[in-house]
């Protein structure tokens, strides 16, 4: 009985051990990326794409975020993060059936944590690293010459975006994220590519390909890139 | 004689049938389950969680997307023509180009069994 007692004890002295040894590995290898934001967002292109892990995640990907972000925005946004997605991650968690329309919870996107000004030019760092090979081709986007107009009205009726993001602040749909800064946020490769493709980032994302001409990606392209800056 | 091996002979048929038509039921609800997950993954942004053309996404809709709860308006639309409207976009049927194509995300087996979801959504194959 005292034999299986002192066992018992030496099992969860292992078991405590064992648990803390991955965080102490973390800290002392200094990735702040990794202590700080893998928890919730996958670092790494995912093994395991599906439906489920969609519903499963509990932040955006970040495995390409070299491509996607702009340094400027990250450094900015980490010290005082507002919501990019109205509905959260999965917009369908927090949607309620009603009239006129359904609604999101208002608290749906949470509160993403914030960071003091040297961590997050450290992550924005780190994160910049992130880059899928080949996903995103550098120059694709011809800024010149790119007409403004025909660029709306492509996202408008023409093509749909508008049925599911916003380009400004109450107009256009709630279940992707929010385009009205993204000239600021996202870099202009990084959006033809995901416009062009987006089941080449993830398989299964409910934004599904729509047939778009060279001409119709860098009119769109220019028009997201315009949003959220002076001049626009 | 002969009637009582009638009888047995019937008797084997039934049970049988009824055997052979279980797993069958069973895949049926699977596969309407599995629809339902797609629905709410893809569709219900626009279609409503309820399935009654009330998404969240119709404050920014010019025009609003169809009610799959409703029985008339649904079942006068052929089939086909809601396996091309998902399979290709609103465009591809003359309908709103807001629409969009689910070719790249659901595959073809998963239109048909969405067509056969959404017939039952709309109680389209009942009778009352």
């Amino acid at each position: 009985m005292k034999m299986q007692g002192i066992l018992a004890s030496a099992a969860a002295v292992a078991l405590v051990v064992a648990l803390a040894r991955p965080t102490t590995v973390d800290a002392q290898s200094g990735s702040e990326l990794e202590s700080r934001c893998a928890a919730c967002h996958t670092l790494t292109k995912p093994a395991n794409a599906s439906v489920d892990r969609l519903w499963e995640r509990k932040g955006p990907d970040l495995w390409y975020a070299g491509n996607k972000f702009n340094r400027a925005w990250l450094v900015q946004w980490l010290q005082k993060p507002t919501p990019i997605r109205p509905g959260g991650v999965l917009w369908f968690k927090h949607a309620k059936p009603g009239e006129p329309r359904d609604t999101l919870d208002p608290a749906a996107a949470g509160q993403h944590p914030a960071v003091d000004a040297a961590t997050a030019a450290k992550l924005a760092d780190e994160l910049l690293t992130l880059k899928a090979d080949g996903l995103v081709a550098e120059g694709a986007f011809k800024p010149e010459g790119v007409n403004l107009t025909m660029g709306q009205m492509s996202f408008g009726k023409l093509r749909g975006c508008v049925a599911c993001h916003q380009d400004k602040a109450g107009q256009g749909g709630l279940s992707g994220p929010a385009l009205i800064d993204a000239g600021q946020r996202l870099q202009p490769d990084y959006v033809l590519a995901y416009m062009k493709d987006p089941q080449q980032f993830d398989r299964y994302v409910w934004m599904p390909r729509v047939a778009l001409s060279d001409a119709d990606l860098q009119r769109l392209t220019g028009y997201v890139v315009s949003l959220g800056k002076e001049n626009n | 004689m002969l009637r009582w091996g009638l009888f047995g002979a019937a008797v084997v048929a039934f049970t049988g049938a009824i055997i052979i038509h279980q797993p069958a039921r069973a895949g049926d609800e699977a596969k309407l389950r599995a629809s339902a997950h797609l629905y709410d993954t893809y569709c219900a942004q626009c279609h409503g969680v309820n399935r009654n053309g009330k998404g969240i996404n119709t404050i920014g809709l010019s025009v609003q997307p169809r009610d799959h709860s409703d029985k008339a308006g649904m079942s006068s639309l052929p089939i086909d023509e809601m396996k091309k409207a998902i399979r290709d976009g609103g465009a591809s049927v003359n309908k709103s180009a807001l629409m969009p194509p689910w070719a790249s995300v659901l595959t073809d087996e998963q239109i048909d069994d969405m067509a056969v979801y959404l017939r039952s959504v709309c109680h389209c194959d009942e009778q009352k």
